[in-house]
């Protein structure tokens, strides 16, 4: 296992998401294989119904799939049961969501160690006091969610999910909800991470200027990969988007 | 508007359930309280209208001591010949002399005198088969040592024909043989559970009556073509004043009243307790309701953005109710139906009791109160709900439905001054200043005393749930379970007060029956100086009594200084009615009961001399010296001179005459024996010496001081038990209320449940976070219960202080054990919305629309 598992922070090999039987069968992934890098910040692109949401969900061990596997880290988390899985996204799985989804009861500080406490784990305080300088909250910790603009919960959002260095962030549309001032502060802030400290962070997407902060774009359609561009622009992003979107109308 | 709310209602059915079940669960109890005592009512008409089916008039002595309607008094006998002068009167078709009088005690197999449960236990005259008396198997008692008794007392005694048994009248244990058993006419065993012994009319006129030739009452019918009311009258006239001659079926209806009027206690009693759940039921409906409108925010606001009125708005909410409480009520009527004929039947099978119930029947009562009481509180709860979704703003369509806390400020002043006037009223009613409403002062007052608590709850709850919460919340999911509970104060606060309305209820009574539990203890201990009680328990009308020729020997027994034997009945003082005792030894009494005269000497009683508390003699203007007429239950009334007024003592008040008197109480035999054992003497051996003296007199039993006030404090056991259950049923509905609250909760915090599972909570952590939260909310309320509970008591128990309670004492065990069955209650309560939680689909729940 560890001699196929190198680089790759989370794999999907020809994976199928199908719902329903019979007639009323609907696929939602089509024999998707994907492999993504430690360390770089890759973009899920594609039209609504493309399956990009459903292939971030198998990939975090959110959904099960019908077929193929699915690793993060080292681990084949395909049939992994309820409470093993759970255990994996808290131990190695971040997210964040497009609608920050904290705990309303808890301080922004709460419910950045929420993973960490659930784990029964003591918070590293060298990487808390560097994950709170980096998104620049620290004079809101003990603020609750209602008191905190957008911008600002999803930033928290964004510190819950890297506080315990997961393999991975899965960022499900993380700045569907934001003006864009500060939709860019917190891609940014992404982007940082990832450069500065190594973190691999997957983000479904269809904005091509939130796309264009990745290292690199996968464009889903169908249920399958049909497209990738490395170091996007919004320009090549949206140009991309463009040419398979009529490809599509002519197949 | 109306089609845009049912439907609201049908897709919400699921949270409607449980609000519906509470209250259908209070009109079940309030109609089932219906059913039950018209069934039962019916049941005692047909039963007189048996026992009397045979008499068309009777004729009795009039009563000089008392009064009418009394059903435990007996008049008094009539002489025999009166029998022979009633045949000469013109229409009567015959007459038959009758001795009965409740006060035949069979001892049992196991040596034990046989009880009822409430019956009477009959002695009569056996009087031959007749409409009514039909022989099983045996013959009518011929010799003064035979009897037969009913079949009914027979299946409870095991006993045949043939059988020799130990029978008590007024009269120690004889022995007779069982020569016939009888029962009666429609396959009867019993009428109501009664239990006759019948001898011959000799015999029963001694032992029942204490005098020969005289008989309780003569049995009339009427010759072929009289009207019973037509010989009633001239009998009445023929046999003069100083009888009572009633028609057979007056007397039923009299007798048949007599148990109505018990019943209808019963019922008020039952419909306390009803109107207890439906309280509680009020705080659950009106949670549901609250809950459910601010989960509509939206949908709410957005029905007033499309134009509905605020009068709509509240429409439609209160439709929803009417709509649950009709369904409720309907279901709440059949179950109640239900419940009132088992209960009926149960109540007419207990303890070897036969009531042949009536059929049983819906009284429009039980009808007409189930829709008011079902659709009424539902209305009631749901008013401030549906006005809280008419003052929804349009604009709260467009935005996040938050609905976060209002300020408790309001709230808190409410409930300060609605506590203040129900504690107020309370006091009013408790002080006994609150002429002739003391009852209603006290009721209205404990209500308005658990609203404004109820109201101020949610104030209390912060800090008191933070408190509470850290108890549980150790690990996260406790610590996420603590502050769900205290993230929406006023919800929790009702959830909590539902429960806090039973067990405060229930933990009054505890501190009442545990103060006199221990009032009763102390003042036996400090001030009664004997070591021996001879006592019987006083089940049923009729006090136990012992053998006289018993309490006679004592005294001489060795090791035995001193006793006090006391006879009671009823009598009549200076024509009112009041308590008399006679006691065989004054000087004995005063020392074991630590007396002291304030007037004339406690030493002795010569006959014609009476003793009589301070009290009594102020308040009726008497002293030493003073001379009082008294009747006795038989014989002639007389004149007593007041030879000692004694101080007030908590053992001991009223008329006390010398023992001789006692030949006129109805019972001549002692019910009550204080021993004070001589210094350095063995108390068991004197017990065991006593023990043998009474091995005739199987209905009391000799025990040392401790035990005997062990035996008469251990009734309140029986009292709570009966309170608790009664109870069961506000809490089972306070228990509905939590599931309620928490199934409400998890459905509209889905999403934080769908985040929770994300970030990597186990479905077991998400099951605690839930429990931990109905936990918290159930010892809230159990432990406001309990602090309003003490309050209450206390309250009562100073109030009562003049009445003998001088202790107050707190039932700590029983009262953490409320805490822990609210620790128990919240676990269960959390079960299924645990399960709800845990099952939350992740996707689903963390899925933007």
């Amino acid at each position: 296992m560890t001699a196929t598992g190198s680089g790759a922070a989370t794999r999907a090999v020809d994976v199928w998401k199908v719902y329903g039987t019979g007639e009323a069968q609907v696929a939602a992934l089509r024999g998707v294989s994907v492999e993504l890098a430690r360390g770089a910040f890759t973009a899920i692109m594609g039209p609504s119904g493309s399956g990009k949401s459903t292939l971030m969900h198998c990939l975090a061990g959110l959904d099960s799939v019908t077929k193929g596997e699915v690793y993060v880290g080292d681990t084949l988390i395909t049939g992994l049961s309820d409470r093993r899985l759970t255990d994996l996204r808290r131990d190695q799985v971040g997210f964040i969501f497009q609608q920050f989804n904290l705990l309303p009861t808890l301080t922004a500080e709460e419910n950045i160690l929420l993973p960490l406490a659930i784990a029964g784990r003591k918070p590293d305080r060298t990487w808390f006091d560097t994950v709170i300088d980096t998104i620049g909250l620290r004079d809101r910790l003990g603020h609750r969610p209602s008191q905190l603009s957008g911008g600002q919960q999803q930033r928290v959002a964004c510190a819950r999910a890297m506080v315990s260095r997961p393999e991975v962030i899965f960022a499900d549309e993380p700045t569907g909800n934001l003006d864009s001032r500060s939709g860019a502060e917190v891609l940014g802030f992404l982007r940082r991470s990832v450069r500065e400290f190594g973190q691999t962070i997957v983000m479904v997407t269809h904005d091509p200027n939130a796309a264009s902060y990745a290292d690199r774009v996968l464009f889903l359609a169908d249920g399958r990969v049909v497209g990738e561009l490395v170091d996007p622009s919004p320009e090549s992003v949206l140009e991309t988007m463009k040419r398979l979107d009529a490809m599509s109308a002519v197949s | 508007m109306l089609r845009a709310t049912l439907k609201s209602l049908l897709s919400r059915k699921v949270r409607l359930l449980l609000s519906g079940l509470a209250v259908l669960l209070g009109v079940m109890f309030v109609s089932g309280a219906f059913v039950l005592t018209d069934t039962l009512s019916r049941s005692f008409d047909s039963l007189f209208a048996t026992a009397f089916s045979g008499v068309d008039v009777q004729v009795s002595g009039a009563s000089p001591v008392v009064a009418e309607g009394d059903r435990q008094a007996e008049p008094p006998v009539v002489p025999a010949d009166l029998v022979d002068r009633i045949k000469a009167v013109p229409g009567v078709g015959d007459a038959t002399g009758v001795v009965q009088a409740d006060g035949a005690r069979i001892v049992g197999r196991n040596g034990k005198v046989v009880t009822t449960f409430g019956a009477p236990r009959f002695g009569r005259n056996w009087t031959g088969t007749s409409g009514l008396v039909e022989l099983r198997s045996g013959q009518g008692p011929s010799h003064d040592d035979e009897i037969a008794i009913n079949a009914g007392l027979a299946a409870t005694t095991g006993y045949h024909v043939g059988d020799r048994v130990g029978v008590l009248t007024l009269q120690p244990k004889r022995t007779f043989t069982i020569v016939g058993i009888f029962g009666y006419s429609g396959g009867r065993d019993s009428l109501g559970g009664e239990q006759t012994i019948a001898f011959t009319t000799p015999a029963a006129q001694r032992l029942m009556l204490g005098e020969p030739d005289v008989y309780s009452e003569i049995d009339v019918t009427a010759a072929p073509g009289v009207r019973d009311t037509v010989l009633r009258d001239r009998l009445a006239a023929a046999l003069g004043s100083g009888y009572d001659v009633k028609t057979g079926a007056q007397l039923a209806a009299q007798q048949s009243q007599n148990f109505r009027d018990n019943l209808k206690f019963f019922n008020y009693v039952l419909l306390g307790f009803a109107g207890v759940a439906l309280f509680v039921g009020v705080f659950l409906i009106f949670n549901t309701f609250s809950i459910i409108v601010a989960q509509r925010t939206r949908e709410l606001a957005l029905l007033r953005a499309l134009g509905a009125s605020r009068r709509q708005m509240i429409g439609s909410v209160l439709v929803e109710a009417i709509v649950i409480g009709l369904i409720a009520s309907v279901l709440g009527l059949a179950a109640g139906v239900g419940v009132g004929a088992l209960l009926a039947y149960v109540f007419g099978h207990t303890g070897g009791a036969n009531l042949h119930l009536a059929g049983i029947g819906v009284p429009a009562a039980a009808v007409i109160s189930a829709f008011a009481v079902g659709v009424g509180i539902t209305l009631i709860a749901a008013f401030l709900p549906a006005l809280r979704a008419s003052r929804v703003a349009p604009v709260a369509a467009m935005r996040e439905a938050a609905t976060w806390d209002r300020p408790l400020t309001r709230i808190t002043a409410a409930g300060g001054g609605v506590t203040v006037v129900g504690v107020g009223l309370l006091v009013l009613g408790l002080s006994g200043r609150a002429h002739g409403s003391t009852l209603p002062a006290i009721l209205a007052g404990v209500l308005l005393a658990f609203l404004g608590i109820a109201l101020l709850t949610p104030i209390i709850s912060r800090p008191v749930v933070g408190v509470l919460g850290r108890l549980f919340a150790r690990s996260v999911p406790g610590q996420l379970g603590r502050r769900n509970s205290a993230r929406n104060p006023r919800r929790t606060a009702i959830t909590a007060a539902a429960l806090m309305v039973g067990i405060a209820l229930i933990t009054g009574v505890s501190v009442i029956l545990s103060s006199a539990t221990a009032s009763i203890t102390r003042i036996a201990n400090q001030q009664v100086k004997a070591e021996l009680v001879v006592a019987g328990d006083n089940a049923g009308p009729r006090m136990a009594t012992f053998d006289k020729a018993a309490l006679d020997a004592m005294p001489t027994l060795p090791g035995v200084r001193e006793v006090a034997g006391f006879f009671v009945d009823a009598g009549l003082v200076d024509g009112k009615r009041t308590t008399l005792e006679a006691v065989n030894d004054p000087a004995a009494m005063r020392d074991i009961f630590s007396l002291s005269a304030t007037g004339g000497s406690l030493d002795r009683l010569a006959p014609g001399q009476a003793l009589v508390d301070e009290k009594t003699a102020t308040d009726q203007g008497l002293h030493v010296g003073s001379t009082v007429r008294v009747q006795t239950a038989r014989g002639d009334a007389r004149d007593y001179t007041i030879s000692g007024v004694y101080a007030k003592s908590d053992l001991l008040r009223g008329w006390i005459l010398p023992g001789s008197a006692a030949a006129g109480f109805r019972v001549a035999q002692p019910t009550q024996a204080l021993i004070r054992v001589q210094p350095g003497a063995s108390v068991p051996q004197v017990q065991s010496r006593v023990d043998a003296l009474l091995a005739d007199s199987p209905e009391v039993t000799v025990s040392s001081r401790a035990d005997f006030v062990k035996q008469q404090t251990s009734r309140f056991d029986v009292v709570l038990t009966m309170i608790q259950i009664l109870l069961a049923l506000a809490i089972l509905i306070a228990v509905l209320g939590i599931v309620n609250t928490l199934a409400l909760s998890v459905i509209e915090r889905t999403r934080e449940l769908g985040v929770l599972r994300a970030v990597g909570l186990r479905r077991g952590q998400v099951m605690r976070m839930v429990t931990v939260e109905a936990v918290v909310i159930a010892v809230f309320g159990a432990l406001l219960g309990v602090v309003v509970g003490v309050g209450l008591g206390a309250a009562v128990v100073r109030a009562l202080r003049d009445q003998g309670f001088t202790d107050l004492a707190l039932p700590w065990g029983q009262m953490g054990g409320y805490l822990v069955l609210a620790a128990i209650i919240g676990v269960v309560a959390a079960v299924l919305p645990a399960i709800r939680a845990a099952r939350v689909n992740v996707l689903a729940a963390i899925a933007y629309e």
